[in-house]
């Protein structure tokens, strides 16, 4: 049941299991421990009470449990005690009323100590499940506030991977593991006492067997800590060969790469179940070893009791009692033992959670102006900008373009064209000059009141799982029906969702595979016409989008351009010739501007790169 | 499962040595109570200190052997196991990679890499937990049972009725929480992807303002999740006291039964020692082999995933007497070619005839769907045809072997992918007598020179899984790059040039062009300045031919050409 449990949370490790006895795979460390903890500490504040109950429930649940063989060993004494009279020839009656009130005893322990646990867990799950809920919020509403920067240079399974993985691991510690240590604590203590209350000779005896085990279980830890760690890492080296081996399946065929590729496999596979076996074998003798002490202990215990028993110093039921006790002894050490190792998982987790909590985030707003009803007229004055500050991009741009003009950005792949994006929508903030829109500086706006002025239809089209009718109706907060189908004709999507089987309640997948790229950017071109901006920022598309549907889209683009101010990263020579201003890129810069006629005359990059385009007829 | 598990017949000497060390294991176990027992019954009621001392060691030197049994049992057992994965492992592997591409459409890129991945994983969970528990609950459960009869029959009732309401209890259990787990992971999944929605659509997400939106929605499935795995977690925190609770019953029980019958002087104390540990024992093994039971129809799946793979053959198999041409030509020609998607109704392809001679560009147009990458795919043999036939040099392809096709034909796929490795690693994939030189060479042809020249070791840079750290022209050119390397007789391009500028696009083609001129060249675009200078264009619309022939005559009397052609170019572009 707990393997169910942890093979959610790291499934690609089978060895992570954190069963009793098993060890667990070598831990990461965390960079400030103290400071982590102390910080995972501030979350767990305003459960202070009922954590501190949970933990109480935990000492006395344990003690119960610790008093259950000493009362076991008085009912076998009471036994033993007929018996031995009745040896010595004496009729004497089994004393059944003191039994059932020592057994009674005994059940009340066991039923007090299993109701303590289960009130114990029950009082930790819902602090853990509250914390991690206000962890995962916390950190999804951090995601929100963080500059673009951090998305663009943070891959999204990083991201992800703290936010699910990360938080799950410190789940499971709260719910699990600290219970679990104070248990282990205040049960090697109580057994520890329990023994010395029996037999102080017999105590002696059995802790000779503690750093026995304690050495054993370091030793085995040890060595198969270095298997796990290789067998982790092929294995994640394995699983890598095939992934790419599968995903590139027709290349490896198409150029004959088979037999190389099995050679690749064979060694990982080899170089696998070398480690796998040795992890495997190293870590499962430390069962049998700590139980061969325990036995050691158990005879030992067995043996010398028994003279005591006989010499009349101790009775039966207390070695009945002595014996249990040492048998429960090693099972908190190697608890512990565990539990050390997965606190420093939880902290290096826990680590790498607020590492995003503390990312810098963006300059809240220092004003709130607003507009809303703008011409569009959009002007760069002596803008600068870079990414990184070794790096200058943008030195000093000067653009000015009019209500209504078309703007083409063309360049080589490369050129930065984004970076234009990124600048009017303010999702970077440039660092010199000033970019207007009707004469307000944007940075004096709201980033909203900005982004509101604009429409944006991008060739990575983004779409969310759900209907297509809100994936259109995104453009716009409360936009009708009647909206959604008039947006969606508007930008020739209306005919293909009609033929799809659910019409416009079609769930799009996660990966929108369920329509085609085309129809896709038509969704996208129907979202901003919703959104109906007075500036709009397009990017033509040049993947894979076949001859029909990239017709429509051209005309379904023309409609959302009119009327409007129109930034457009240009693919298509017509959009390009057509164009009132056209911004040519190359490493990051605007190097040349003009309309199509004052750039050929120009004879520069411009005027190059549009003949290259008649090469390609030479050269055939 | 057990079909699967058959296939470890080959370790079965070592099964078996397992099954014989664990057997010690357990006897020397189920003996150490039983001697126990005997120390109290004769050793202390007769106080006979030299008895006590001697079985003392007699149970010191079975501890012993026991604990070298089982040292030595978990040995073999991971050896064995082990290199029973290590087969299987590689067994799928071979299996996969001689699929053709209808199976992998078939069953599905990720599904396979899950089948080779997880499921192996959680067959070696279940081999492993075999070898160790699987051998040693049951032997611990019986023995443990003979040992308690032989003490007395009469309690072991007690022990039966314990270990039925216990074997209830787990199935009700795990009855309940499977469906939990399950919504559970549904629920996981779903706040996953509502994150990774929002990351990949950050610049989306934030030109419309639509934050607060999203906030919402990560909240209601981050509600949705944390309430569903409470639920789940109140059922867990119940099985362990509740187990417990019901073991420590069963000890009180014992001994209350027990003392009547010592009352009765139908049994001695010690063995009532040694019974309750036996009946301690017994439970243990009985839940260990429920938990088992739990986790076998997991694994079951994960099974049946494998064995649905072994059993597959792939369609497209090697002739048993390969023929073979000489290379250095590469006439290519489509008899009445057909292909039918397996499970489909309609033909993807009809009647597809043509011919294309070394030195010629043969073009393929037409709209998505129509059938243009399948036809291409048919000549490497990825799909084999359902009537006519394809012919290499006269040869009809099925009668070569497909490395020896293979060989002669440099193919540039749709999608660009790259392997992990150097950019040079890259470029000669598995063709080891590649020179340097000529890997210089291509890499100028392909326009990559620059690019790579700008990276910090050049041809030892290395690139990431999939080609991450490069661009996606980028990533076309070194495609193309890796095609060209060897010579090749054929040349496919499939919509090879989608991601690169116009300028770099012309460039290329125009290097591109002397190195092809000798070879068949076949390309398909979407792309009507690409191939308007073709010797030959083939418009394909719903699988079938609607027009052969070249640029100027398409544009006159073929419909469908023309409406492709103006809906990118104006008329004088076209002319």
């Amino acid at each position: 049941m707990r393997d169910d449990r942890d093979s959610k949370v790291n499934r690609h490790s089978f060895s992570a299991r954190r069963g009793p006895g098993a060890i667990a795979v070598p831990a990461e460390k965390a960079k400030d421990f103290k400071g982590t903890l102390k910080r995972l500490g501030r979350y767990l504040k305003p459960h202070k009470g009922p954590i501190i109950l949970s933990f109480l429930m935990a000492c006395f649940g344990t003690v119960f449990s610790i008093f259950g063989p000493k009362v076991m060993g008085m009912a076998t004494d009471s036994i033993y005690d007929v018996v031995v009279e009745r040896l010595q020839g004496n009729i004497v009656p089994m004393d059944y009323l003191y039994l059932r009130n020592i057994l009674a005893l005994l059940a009340g322990l066991y039923i007090l100590f299993s109701v303590f646990t289960y009130l114990m867990q029950f009082l930790m799950v819902n602090i853990a499940q509250k914390t991690v809920y206000n962890m995962r919020k916390e950190v999804s509403e951090k995601l929100t506030r963080l500059p673009l920067r951090y998305f663009d240079t943070n891959t999204h399974g990083e991201i992800l991977s703290r936010v699910t993985n990360d938080i799950d691991n410190i789940s499971n510690t709260l719910q699990q593991s600290l219970n679990q240590m104070i248990t282990s604590i205040v049960s090697m203590v109580g057994i520890i006492i329990m023994m010395l209350t029996i037999n102080w000779m017999l105590t002696l005896v059995t802790l000779v067997t503690l750093p026995l085990s304690v050495f054993i279980t370091s030793l085995i830890a040890k060595k198969s800590q270095k298997h796990f760690k290789d067998q982790q890492k092929t294995l994640g080296m394995l699983n890598g060969h095939i992934e790419e081996m599968y995903t590139g399946h027709k290349v490896v065929k198409a150029f004959n790469y088979e037999g190389k590729s099995q050679q690749e496999f064979d060694r990982l596979n080899e170089k696998l179940y070398y480690s796998s076996s040795m992890a495997q074998f190293i870590s499962g003798t430390i069962m049998p070893l700590m139980t061969f002490v325990g036995n050691l202990g158990y005879v030992i215990v067995a043996a010398v009791g028994s003279i005591f028993v006989s010499g009349g110093t101790l009775t039966l039921g207390s070695i009945q009692a002595f014996i249990q006790y040492s048998r429960n002894f090693s099972q908190p050490i190697i608890q512990i033992a565990n539990i050390a190792n997965v606190i420093q998982s939880t902290i290096a987790s826990a680590e790498r959670v607020f590492e995003v909590l503390d990312e810098e985030e963006e300059i809240p707003e220092s004003s709130n102006l607003e507009i809303h009803k703008v011409n569009g007229r959009v002007t760069f004055e002596h803008v600068r900008f870079s990414y990184d500050s070794n790096k200058e991009l943008i030195r000093d741009l000067n653009i000015n373009v009019q209500s209504g003009q078309t703007v083409a950005i063309v360049g080589p792949t490369g050129a930065g064209k984004t970076t234009l994006v990124n600048l009017l929508m303010r999702f970077y903030d440039i660092q010199g000059g000033k970019i207007t829109i009707d004469g307000h500086e944007t940075r004096e706006l709201s980033k909203i009141s900005v982004r509101n002025l604009f429409g944006m239809v991008l060739q990575d089209t983004w779409l969310f799982k759900g209907t297509i009718r809100d994936n259109i109706a995104y453009g716009r907060l409360g936009a009708s029906e009647c909206d959604v189908i008039e947006a969606a004709k508007t930008a020739y999507a209306d005919h293909f969702i009609r033929t799809l089987p659910d019409g416009y309640d079609t769930i799009l997948n996660e990966e929108a595979d369920n329509i085609s790229q085309g129809q896709k950017q038509l969704l996208t071109i129907a979202r901003a016409i919703l959104a109906n901006p007075q500036i709009l920022i397009l990017d033509e598309a040049t993947s894979s989008v076949d001859t029909r549907t990239e017709k429509y889209i051209q005309k379904a683009a023309e409609r959302l351009m009119k009327g409007r101010t129109n930034f457009v990263i240009a693919h298509r020579l017509s959009t390009i010739v057509d164009a009132d201003l056209i911004l040519v890129m190359n490493d990051g810069d605007i190097i040349e501007q003009g309309n199509h006629l004052e750039l050929m005359l120009k004879k520069g990059f411009y005027h190059e790169l549009y003949s290259s385009q008649f090469l390609v007829k030479q050269a055939e | 499962m057990i079909r699967l598990l058959k296939q470890m017949k080959k370790y079965k000497y070592q099964v078996l040595i397992v099954i014989v060390l664990t057997f010690i294991q357990v006897i020397a176990e189920l003996y150490l109570p039983k001697l126990m027992a005997d120390i109290v019954n004769i050793g202390i009621k007769n106080q006979d200190i030299s008895f006590i001392l001697r079985i003392g060691i007699i149970m010191l030197i079975i501890t012993f052997l026991g604990t070298v049994a089982a040292v030595f049992k978990m040995y073999v057992s991971a050896i064995a196991s082990s290199s029973f994965i290590k087969d299987l492992r590689e067994k799928l592997f071979k299996k996969i990679q001689a699929f053709s591409p209808g199976e992998f459409d078939e069953i599905g890129t990720s599904s396979l890499i899950t089948r080779t991945t997880n499921d192996i994983t959680q067959i070696q969970n279940v081999v492993i937990m075999g070898l160790r528990m699987m051998v040693r609950a049951p032997l611990m459960a019986v023995g443990g049972i003979l040992m308690a009869v032989s003490q007395n029959s009469g309690l072991s009732m007690i022990l039966l009725v314990v270990v039925v309401i216990l074997g209830v209890i787990i199935g009700i259990l795990a009855k309940i929480t499977m469906p939990l787990f399950k919504m559970l992971q549904t629920k996981t999944d779903n706040l996953n992807r509502v994150l990774r929605e929002s990351l990949t659509g950050v610049r989306v997400i934030r030109a419309f303002n639509r934050t607060e939106y999203e906030k919402e929605k990560f909240d209601v499935s981050n509600k949705d999740l944390t309430d569903t795995s409470l639920r789940v977690s109140k059922m867990m925190i119940t099985i362990m006291p509740l187990i417990m609770l019901l073991l420590n019953v069963t000890n009180i029980a014992l001994i209350w039964f027990g003392a009547i019958r010592i009352d009765a002087g139908t049994f001695l104390i010690g063995d009532l020692m040694a019974f309750i540990q036996y009946a301690m024992l017994i439970l243990f093994s009985v839940i260990m082999m429920t938990m088992i039971f739990i986790m076998i129809p997991r694994a079951s799946a994960s099974a049946q995933r494998i064995i649905e793979i072994l059993d597959m053959e792939s369609r497209i198999q090697d002739p048993e007497n390969p023929t073979t041409s000489d290379k250095g030509k590469g006439l290519i020609e489509f008899r009445d070619v057909c292909f039918k998607f397996a499970g489909a109704e309609e033909n993807a392809l009809s009647h597809i005839s043509f011919q294309s001679n070394p030195g010629e560009v043969t073009a393929i147009i037409g709209s998505t769907g129509s059938g243009k990458s399948t036809l291409i795919n048919m000549i490497p043999r990825f799909f084999d045809p359902c009537d006519g036939s394809i012919l290499i040099n006269g040869i009809d392809i099925r009668e070569m072997t497909q490395s020896d096709l293979r060989d002669r034909i440099g193919l540039v796929p749709q999608k660009a992918l790259l392997f992990s490795g150097t950019v040079k690693e890259n470029l000669v994939f598995g063709d080891d007598s590649l020179e340097m030189d000529r890997v210089m060479e291509v890499a100028e042809i392909s326009q990559s020179k620059e690019f790579i020249d700008d990276m910090d070791l050049q041809y030892e840079s290395v690139i990431s899984q999939g080609g991450t750290n490069i661009s996606g022209g980028q990533k076309q050119r070194l495609s193309i790059a890796r095609a060209l390397a060897s010579k090749r007789d054929i040349y496919i391009f499939d919509d090879s040039f989608s991601a690169l500028d116009f300028k770099t696009d012309a460039k290329l083609r125009a290097a591109l062009a002397s190195e092809i001129k000798d070879s068949t060249v076949i390309i398909v675009s979407q792309r009507v300045n690409t191939i308007m200078n073709a010797d030959r264009i083939i418009v394909l619309e719903k699988g079938e031919m609607v027009g052969m022939g070249r640029h100027k005559d398409l544009m006159e009397t073929n419909q469908v050409y023309r409406d492709i052609v103006l809906s990118q170019m104006s008329e004088e572009e076209s002319a």
